[in-house]
């Protein structure tokens, strides 16, 4: 929580006006029943009429002093909350968007999502309530008392009596039904987990006619959510029962002993009426301040959640001594006995990978799912770092670096071909600001992508929507691919970029890629050998490990796992028509 | 108008729903009226009190204690009326819940798949989960508010109108003034609600995009392009809000406002009353007080009541919308059980089309012999699903008829037809159960070798047994950490358990590594062993080998027939066969 309090620094003013107008208004609610208690026992005790005009015209004044300092007090508490949540999301976007790849992989997007909009809005609604009512109702509770000892210091202990009573009910309910509001929500999510596994998996449940055993299921859960729901409502439905209780209590209390100062002429009859209106003050308030503490205590679940991802250290900063050119600069990318690791007990995902990209030069690389192929391209743009071993681009070590230079020596395009909204034109420009529409068509041509995008309306400047879903898998995958061209860059990466292309286009983009004046170093990763066969050295990656690297007819020769990969290939068809 | 007609509807289905609850729901509105009436009682009694204690020497002692007596029992009362009434509205809305979401559970098991795959998983849970909660809750609790509320507001008058008319009236006069100050704010806030709720939907699209595809954005470096975007955003986004926070917060103390302006004109007609005689008495001006304090109170909630009503409204007849959805064809009266397919399939003049103005497949005939395998090929895409759709009854043929065993699939119960399928999908599920679970769900009491046996048949006991718990390791949510080609492994395994007589089975893409591919085709030829098979075939191998193959594309069969004599056409499954091979 402290961290997320910074966000407040700037509404200094803010936090402290708005209670400080909230307490002002208190004091005022607290005055009222002294001032009908002077119209019982002075105005209507002396039948003095004009005093009671004043009276009553100091309430009305209590009425317009009240409402100016509540107004004025909602308005600095939303200004204090919104102001602190909009600055607290923008630190929290800026934040992830620094995050390396890695810490993208452990916390998980749809984690960070949550975390940017639902938790930030929770946090946001609890600082506006605990800057107008934090103060109010423990003021006005304790106030109570403290009149109370000022009407009539000898009955006072009935409030003494009363306060803490009712603060132990309303707590001991609250502290026992926040944990169990807890397990309901978990027995919700049981229940939804199962609808939504019931959905996902429709054929097979009825291939295996299983209707009725997944309908018990849902029964079970339901039962369960249903069942802890109850038991916590009926604890919950005993706040209202035994807080009035005490409350009425109380009042008997102020009758009866109030009734015996009456006679023997210690108190009046307004002093007595006084007590019980703040008597009856106190039970709204201490209602409204448990509310309070219920949603403080949900909103600090959220921040905390939010001050983790506040917290995660950013990961990779350049190291001054590493940029020196220590190797062959005429070597685009080399790869010194690397190894990589995702996490502390994971296993290795890359080990002993050794190759040298000269410039200019294809470099293919080819193995099964989950064989590291990803894995090792990204550690050319630094995406990851290496945990064994050194990546050169260009002979410097790429942590010698500044983030930026090195980024901009590379294009890639990644596996899962993302558009975001926009243009097509904006979408191309990711890749150089300031390439012209003339460059742009040139990289659409390359692409493969020209034909389709003269036919959108609006060519260049057609509407992209949310993650380009407007377009189909194999436009969004040249565009990608456009996207990267434009960018020029010495390092071309594409990762299976051409999965959902035909045989033709793949093929037309691979000659395109190698007409390209400027003549980038490519790395091109694919599962089928047709499209690396043509490339300078390919490199055969097997559960992480290096088993093949040269060209191929020598893999074909030497390498065993690729001539697998190779023949399983040849003998199938159909499925790249 | 046609949304109130839909309303209407609505209303009255909630309605009939609560019958079943109707005795629970009188006994509720029982005990709130008595909890009503007594806690507008008792400030009555305290008045009359303080009346007995007019002051030094004029105490009416016996009186007070009488009076404290009946405060005391009168709270005792009302206590457990209250208590009551909120055991019973949380016993109706639970119960309604639950009864809810499990009769639209077993609702989506009776749905046709057509249903299933037109409306995203999260569209038809957020129905069953969120809609049902905000309805029950709306719809209950807002009832209660609201029926408390009002009994509340007409007792006041009852009461204040009974003891002293004229100050009754000036509460009376200023009531309008408080229902039109609420009313302004609801109509000005409810704007800039809306632009704020907008505001933040394109934020969160935004988050979405850019955190979604985190990667892409630092692989291109835009890291500052779309920060400033977002500012943008956010900062408009901080000036609705705020906007929106000040406004809604405003109702509050504006008719708390209004409420002191009541009481102090109580104060001050009551105080002159008493000094003017007439029998108005300081207890009684104190009682007023009370009221006054009390009284605009239910307005504030009431307004916020219709608003709760209404989207509760609203949730209930998109709750309403899947329950009314039209069930599957139930199985014909009089149709039998297939107790053991002997693999004759046939198709007659089978015609199907999803949507009626798309027609896929008209006037497919096919006829298929015991032990025969039958390839389907085409692109991705093609609509190779849909052959397996019909044949699993999943969805039923528009015109023609299939037959197994020569009789029409749909004079077969659908339960015995399925049993006879055995069904391996590239798209594969699992439950998240252990693996024991999963194997084992076509035969639940299959024993340890029995199952241990269908393992090795589909080679996937060598990897399960590496898992940490073997047989016993709990899966995630659909099949967790196995890696694609495990968990088909793992489908094969189930079906290998129970082999039916046919088989559907779908072979696995490229996106399978090599050798996981040759290992789940031994466990497919294993299977295919004197089994007549419909197969989604990639592999060159199974197309050549199939003794009919049917070339699919855009959804429809256009070309049939076996290898030799489709490539002899010179078709689209010749074109299809060289591809692969052309440089």
């Amino acid at each position: 929580m402290k961290k997320l309090l910074i966000y407040l620094k700037p509404y200094t003013k803010e936090t402290v006006i708005s209670p400080f107008f909230k307490l002002l208004e208190a004091i005022f609610d607290l005055l009222v029943p002294l001032v009908v208690k002077q119209i019982i026992d002075v105005g209507i005790a002396n039948r003095d009429k004009p005093y009671i005009l004043g009276m009553c015209a100091i309430l009305i004044l209590f009425a317009i002093i009240g409402l100016t300092c509540s107004l004025i007090a909602q308005y600095f508490a939303a200004k204090a909350a919104v102001g602190f949540s909009t600055e607290l999301r923008r630190d929290l976007f800026s934040h992830i968007q620094s995050f390396s790849y890695a810490q993208t992989d452990r916390i998980g997007t749809s984690t960070l999502i949550t975390r940017m909009t639902a938790d930030v809005n929770q946090v946001q609604s609890a600082v506006n309530l605990t800057l107008r009512l934090f103060l109010r109702s423990p003021i006005i509770v304790l106030g109570s008392m403290i009149m109370a000892f000022a009407v009539s210091p000898r009955n006072a202990w009935i409030f003494v009596l009363v306060i803490p009573l009712l603060s132990v009910v309303v707590f001991s309910i609250m502290i026992k039904s926040i944990p169990l509001y807890k397990k309901a929500q978990q027995s919700l999510d049981k229940v939804t987990s199962v609808t939504r596994e019931n959905l996902t998996g429709a054929r097979v449940i009825r291939a295996f006619r299983k209707e009725q055993e997944e309908i018990d299921r849902f029964t079970v859960a339901n039962n369960e959510h249903h069942a802890i729901q109850n038991f916590v409502a009926r604890i919950s439905a005993l706040m209202n029962p035994l807080t009035l209780i005490l409350v009425n209590m109380g009042v008997i209390l102020i009758l009866l002993f109030g009734a015996k100062d009456v006679q023997i002429g210690r108190l009046s009859q307004g002093e007595v009426v006084a007590l019980t209106n703040y008597m009856a003050q106190i039970l709204v308030e201490l209602v409204k301040f448990a509310n309070t503490i219920f949603t403080v205590n949900k909103a600090l679940a959220c921040a905390n959640r939010i001050e983790s991802v506040l917290e995660t250290p950013l990961g990779m900063e350049s190291d001054p001594t590493l940029a020196t050119e220590t190797g062959d600069s005429s070597i685009a990318v080399e790869f010194q006995n690397v190894g990589m690791t995702y996490s502390k007990d994971a296993e290795a995902s890359l080990t002993g990978i050794q190759f040298q990209a000269p410039r200019g030069s294809t470099f293919g690389i080819i193995g099964s799912t989950g064989s590291g192929k990803t894995s090792l391209v990204n550690l050319i743009p630094r995406f990851y770092d290496a945990t064994e071993g050194r990546v050169l681009v260009n002979g410097r070590d790429v942590r010698g670096y500044e983030t930026e230079p090195l980024r901009q020596k590379i294009a890639v395009v990644p596996q899962k071909a993302v558009l975001f909204r926009g243009t097509i034109r904006s979408n191309l420009l990711w890749g150089n600001e300031n390439a012209s529409d003339e460059e742009l068509w040139e990289a659409l041509e390359a692409a493969q992508a020209k034909d389709f995008v003269l036919q959108k309306e609006g060519g260049l400047d057609a509407p992209v929507s949310q993650n380009g879903r407007n377009f189909s898998g194999g436009q969004r995958q040249r565009l990608t691919i456009a996207r990267a061209l434009v960018r020029k860059a010495e390092i071309l990466i594409l990762d299976d970029s051409s999965s959902a292309l035909d045989y033709a286009t793949d093929a037309a983009l691979r000659q395109a890629i190698k007409a390209l004046p400027y003549q980038p170093t490519v790395f091109l990763i694919s599962q089928r050998t047709s499209s690396l066969q043509h490339a300078d050295q390919i490199l055969v990656l097997e559960d992480g490990e290096q088993v093949g690297l040269g060209t191929h007819d020598a893999l074909l020769k030497s390498c065993e796992v690729y001539r697998e990969i190779y023949e399983s290939q040849f003998r199938k068809g159909g499925e790249q028509a | 108008m046609k949304k109130q007609k839909m309303n209407k509807k609505t209303i009255g289905r909630i309605l009939r729903d609560l019958k079943h609850y109707r005795i629970l729901l009188l006994l509720s509105l029982f005990f709130a009226a008595v909890s009503v009436a007594l806690t507008l009682y008792v400030p009555l009694l305290t008045g009359d009190a303080i009346d007995l204690m007019l002051g030094k020497g004029l105490v009416n002692w016996d009186g007070v204690v009488i009076i404290a007596i009946q405060i005391g029992g009168c709270t005792l009362i009302t206590a457990l009326c209250q208590w009551l009434m909120s055991v019973l509205n949380n016993r109706i809305t639970y119960g309604m819940v639950r009864k809810l979401r499990r009769d639209a559970f077993e609702k989506l098991q009776k749905l046709p798949l057509s249903y299933l795959d037109s409306h995203s998983v999260g569209e038809i849970v957020s129905r069953m989960m969120s809609d049902v909660d905000q309805f029950t809750d709306g719809l209950l609790m807002g009832f209660a508010q609201f029926f408390t509320g009002i009994l509340t507001i007409l007792g006041t008058l009852v009461i204040m109108l009974t003891i002293k008319p004229s100050i009754a009236l000036v509460v009376i006069l200023v009531t309008p003034l408080s229902l039109f100050v609420a009313a302004f704010i609801a109509k000005k806030t409810y704007s800039m609600f809306r632009l704020q709720s907008e505001t933040r939907a394109e934020q969160t699209a935004m988050i979405d995009e850019y955190v979604g595809n985190h990667k892409v954005v630092l692989a291109f470096g835009r890291e500052d392009e779309a920060q400033e975007e977002f500012n943008e955003i956010n900062r408009r986004l901080g000036k609705c809000a705020l906007r929106a926070t000040f406004f809604s917060s405003i109702t509050n103390p504006s008719t708390r406002f209004v409420n002191n302006l009541v009481y102090a004109g109580v104060a001050l007609t009551g105080a002159m009353m008493c000094i003017g005689g007439g029998g108005f008495t300081v207890g009684g001006l104190s009682v007023f007080l009370t009221y006054a304090n009390q009284y605009t109170k239910p307005f504030n909630e009431i307004s916020g009541v219709l608003t709760e009503l209404q989207n509760a409204i609203a949730c209930a007849s998109r709750l309403f919308e899947l329950m009314d959805e039209p069930n599957l064809v139930p199985d014909a009266e009089d149709a039998r059980e297939l107790e053991s397919a002997d693999g004759f399939v046939a198709m007659k003049d089978v015609a199907f089309s999803y949507t009626p103005s798309q027609d896929l497949i008209r006037g497919l005939n096919l006829t298929v012999h015991p032990g025969q395998r039958i390839a389907l090929v085409g692109p991705t895409g093609c609509g190779k699903t849909t052959v397996i759709n019909l044949l699993m009854r999943f969805y039923d043929v528009n015109d023609g008829a299939i037959f197994v065993s020569g009789t029409d699939i749909r004079d077969i119960t659908r339960a015995s037809l399925r049993a006879n399928w055995g069904m391996v999908l590239q798209d594969t599920w699992l439950r998240a159960a252990t693996v024991r679970e999963n194997i084992c769900m076509a035969k639940p009491d299959a024993t340890e070798e029995e199952m241990i046996a269908a393992a090795k048949a589909a080679h996937a006991h060598s990897f399960i047994k590496r898992l940490p718990k073997g047989y016993d390791t709990v899966l995630g949510e659909n099949g967790g950490d196995l890696s694609q080609g495990q968990k088909q492994l793992l489908c094969i395994a189930r079906v290998m358990l129970n082999l039916p007589p046919m088989l559907i089975l779908d072979e696995a893409t490229s996106s399978i590594d090599t050798r996981m591919e040759l290992k789940i085709q031994k466990a497919f030829s294993t299977m295919m062993q004197g089994r007549t098979s419909f197969i989604v075939a990639h592999r060159l191998s199974t197309i050549e080998t199939a003794d009919v193959i049917l070339v699919m594309r855009d959804g429809k069969i256009i070309e049939q027939g076996d290898h030799a004599t489709l490539l002899a056409n010179q078709g689209f499954y010749h074109h299809l066969y060289n591809s692969q091979f052309e440089s």
